[in-house]
């Protein structure tokens, strides 16, 4: 589905990921992880298309076509999404009719009818329970006055409706309590489909004791260093990041 | 391309209205003087006490300059230079729509107004203004029915004089400031609405202006008069067609409500605002001023204004009967070098009088959006509250929003909230609304909507639609 080869990316003249090759297949979980400021968040913006990254070597392909090539939006419409860390607020538009527009977007893509709001209400309600969100969020404006872990579910409700091939999920667990953690978790683990995949960037090991990954990439200073089954995040946990970059400081990468 | 440089290129859409319509005019000097003003009351075949306003009022203006308070920029204008009359040559016949000249029909059609049967069928009356002489009026005589008198002011003035005496410049008086006094002097022609006790006008009434004659200044005079418990919601929308030199424009708007009548008077407003350069564009110097003069009655201003070079413009609201309430409610959108110093004024004189103001003001290109209001409550206005939000919004880093709140509350009974924020658009909402799969486009439209929501949902809704139309016209292509 995705493949990365020798990416190298900048923002403003510094280079962020220095080398990185990655393979994703259907069906499958990628958990990267890594220290703060290793390139694991930019890593997920690149493939989603963030203007402020420019790529400087290699190649994204998604699906045999060039993702570099194409406007985020074109991307999001293949099948591409991503669940912000920091979810934006956009106030005075509904977050339901954020998500209708989304979704016929979606659906022209595909050649197929738009849902007007009563079509898509009915559509949305089944969706809502997935995060165990309440109604009115809907018709509140996007992410304006909802909590860190509204804002966090409301990503996955998102991810839900618009029912994306590959999703990039950027620390989704951060900032979340316990209860929210098992339910975002639960919501994301319904909706993984052998047909799909996803991608989890995150700092802790607490979210992959819900997820389970079938793959582990630690990313450090812009190249992933080591990959591995589930058990790595156990192993990280217990040595820390250090522990790797001590054992592969020689290669630069693994895999 | 850089996301501030798409942007850019979005809301540098030409204006679209900008064409020429061919109608020949009558031969009418430049210039301002008693006798251009004797020349326009002939032409109107004005009564005395008209003839006598207008020439009070000229007098009055040799007497005043030009403001220069406001945050706008402009060479000064040189009155001698400015034709003060201008009609369409071909006066039709009113009886019907057929007789109207085809090519000013087809002007609000290439507009997109309609002034045919589905604009009836949709149950909005129609006073059409083309340049200064009413040329087509339609359903009179439903609202003739209802005892509602929708006419233009220039019928009103022979028809019903009394009422125009008595109220005509008691809200807006002939010396109130330099442009009104203008207009009171020169005044051609414009609408007059007159809702009898306990009225409810059965349908919006709805004039559009439009401004064709090159070098011509029109000057729309309006009066509205809301008796006891009546009600009218009155639309008026403007375009303009594209010139190299300005035009000046210089409206006057008089509401008077009076016990427990409400007044809501909405505004669209899309001049040619000039180009890139700065190069023509509508002067527009307008004062627009109702007067709540009974108890619980209620005046509401809706503004969206999109074009115009230079926008000085305070629809104002003095709340003189108790309980009553004045609202004011605008986005102003400013683009390439376009200035506009755009704002109300609420004037609480009654006692547990209620104001409230929206304004949002959206700046792109090279332009400047102030926002310019006055709250004042005064000694004797008890128990009154005026809620204020002013939120500016920058597209690009070369045009400046301002914002100039004056309070001014006379007792201690009352209270004032006054919220300002200003905002730019973000790239990293726009990235969010792409991951969405919106297209820039329809992102950079979807924000601006949101943020105007609050006063187009104000509007009555198929003006709120063609304000969405022109926002988009204005600022990107089109919007979804």
């Amino acid at each position: 589905m995705l493949t990365i080869k020798n990416l190298h990316a900048e923002v403003e003249g510094n280079e962020i990921l220095k080398g990185i090759n990655l393979e994703i297949k259907a069906g499958e979980v990628h958990a990267i992880m890594g220290p703060n400021g290793s390139g694991k968040s930019t890593l997920a913006k690149i493939i989603a298309g963030h203007p402020s990254y420019e790529v400087t070597q290699g190649e994204i392909i998604y699906e045999g076509e060039d993702l570099i090539e194409m406007e985020p939006d074109e991307r999001a419409r293949k099948g591409v999404f991503m669940a912000f860390q920091y979810p934006v607020e956009i106030p005075g538009v509904s977050n339901s009719m954020l998500m209708r527009e989304a979704y016929n977007e979606i659906q022209k893509e595909k050649g197929l009818d738009p849902l007007d709001p009563l079509e898509f209400e009915d559509y949305i309600i089944d969706k809502l329970n997935l995060v165990e969100m309440d109604q009115k969020l809907l018709d509140r404006n996007v992410n304006v006055g909802f909590s860190g872990g509204e804002k966090k579910r409301n990503e996955i409700l998102q991810m839900a409706v618009l029912k994306p091939k590959l999703a990039l999920l950027d620390e989704t667990d951060s900032g979340l309590d316990i209860d929210a953690l098992r339910i975002v978790s639960e919501g994301i683990n319904k909706l993984n489909t052998k047909d799909n995949a996803v991608m989890l960037v995150t700092h802790y090991q607490r979210i992959l004791n819900y997820i389970t990954p079938d793959f582990v990439h630690v990313l450090v200073n812009g190249r992933i260093h080591k990959s591995g089954g589930k058990e790595l995040a156990l192993e990280l946990e217990k040595h820390g990041y250090e522990w790797v970059t001590a054992n592969t400081e020689v290669n630069g990468e693994a895999k | 391309m850089s996301d501030t440089q798409t942007i850019e290129s979005l809301v540098k859409q030409p204006y679209k209205y900008g064409f020429k319509t061919n109608v020949e005019y009558d031969y009418f000097p430049k210039g301002l003087n008693e006798d251009i003003v004797n020349m326009i009351s002939d032409i109107k075949e004005d009564p005395d006490f008209m003839r006598e306003f207008r020439l009070k009022a000229y007098r009055h203006w040799t007497t005043m300059r030009d403001p220069l308070w406001a945050n706008i920029k402009y060479p000064r204008i040189n009155y001698d230079k400015i034709q003060f009359y201008s009609a369409p040559k071909k006066k039709p016949r009113l009886d019907s729509l057929d007789e109207v000249d085809p090519e000013i029909l087809e002007t609000y059609e290439k507009l997109g107004i309609p002034l045919s049967e589905q604009k009836m069928l949709a149950g909005v009356a129609v006073d059409a203004v083309f340049d200064s002489v009413s040329v087509a009026t339609t359903f009179k005589e439903k609202l003739a029915e209802a005892g509602v008198v929708f006419c233009s002011i220039s019928e009103a003035i022979k028809n019903y004089p009394d009422l125009v005496k008595k109220y005509m410049g008691s809200v807006v008086p002939y010396n109130d400031n330099f442009f009104a006094a203008m207009n009171s002097a020169v005044f051609s022609d414009g609408s007059f609405v007159y809702v009898p006790k306990g009225v409810v006008s059965p349908m919006e009434l709805s004039t559009y202006f439009r401004i064709n004659n090159e070098e011509s200044g029109q000057f729309e005079r309006t009066l509205i008069i809301a008796e006891e418990d009546s009600y009218v919601s009155y639309l008026e929308g403007c375009t303009a067609p594209m010139f190299s030199s300005n035009q000046l424009h210089a409206a006057v708007v008089e509401l008077i409500a009076l016990d427990r009548a409400q007044i809501k008077y909405s505004t669209v407003q899309n001049w040619y605002s000039g180009d890139e350069k700065g190069v023509g564009g509508i002067y527009n110097f307008v004062t627009k001023r109702g007067l709540c003069k009974g108890d619980y009655s209620k005046i509401s201003w809706t503004q969206v204004e999109t074009g115009s070079a230079i926008t000085w413009k305070y629809p104002s609201v003095i709340m003189k009967g108790d309980h009553s309430i004045g609202e004011f409610y605008s986005v102003a959108v400013t683009n390439d070098k376009m200035e506009a110093d755009t704002g109300t004024k609420m004037i609480h004189l009654g006692k547990n009088t209620n104001s409230t103001i929206i304004s949002k003001g959206i700046a792109a290109g090279n332009s400047q959006n102030s926002y310019r209001g006055l709250v004042k409550i005064s000694p004797k206005a008890a128990n009154s509250r005026n809620y204020s939000v002013c939120d500016s919004m920058l597209i690009g880093d070369r045009c400046g929003a301002h914002t100039f709140p004056y309070l001014e509350a006379g007792n201690n009974t009352s209270s004032v909230e006054h919220e300002a924020t200003t905002s730019k658009i973000g790239e990293d909402q726009i990235f969010y609304l792409q991951q969405r799969g919106l297209d820039e486009e329809d992102a950079v439209s979807l924000i601006i909507n949101g943020f105007c929501k609050e006063v187009f949902k104000e509007l009555p809704m198929e003006f709120a639609v063609e304000a969405i139309k022109l926002l988009g016209i204005k600022l990107e292509g089109s919007v979804g």
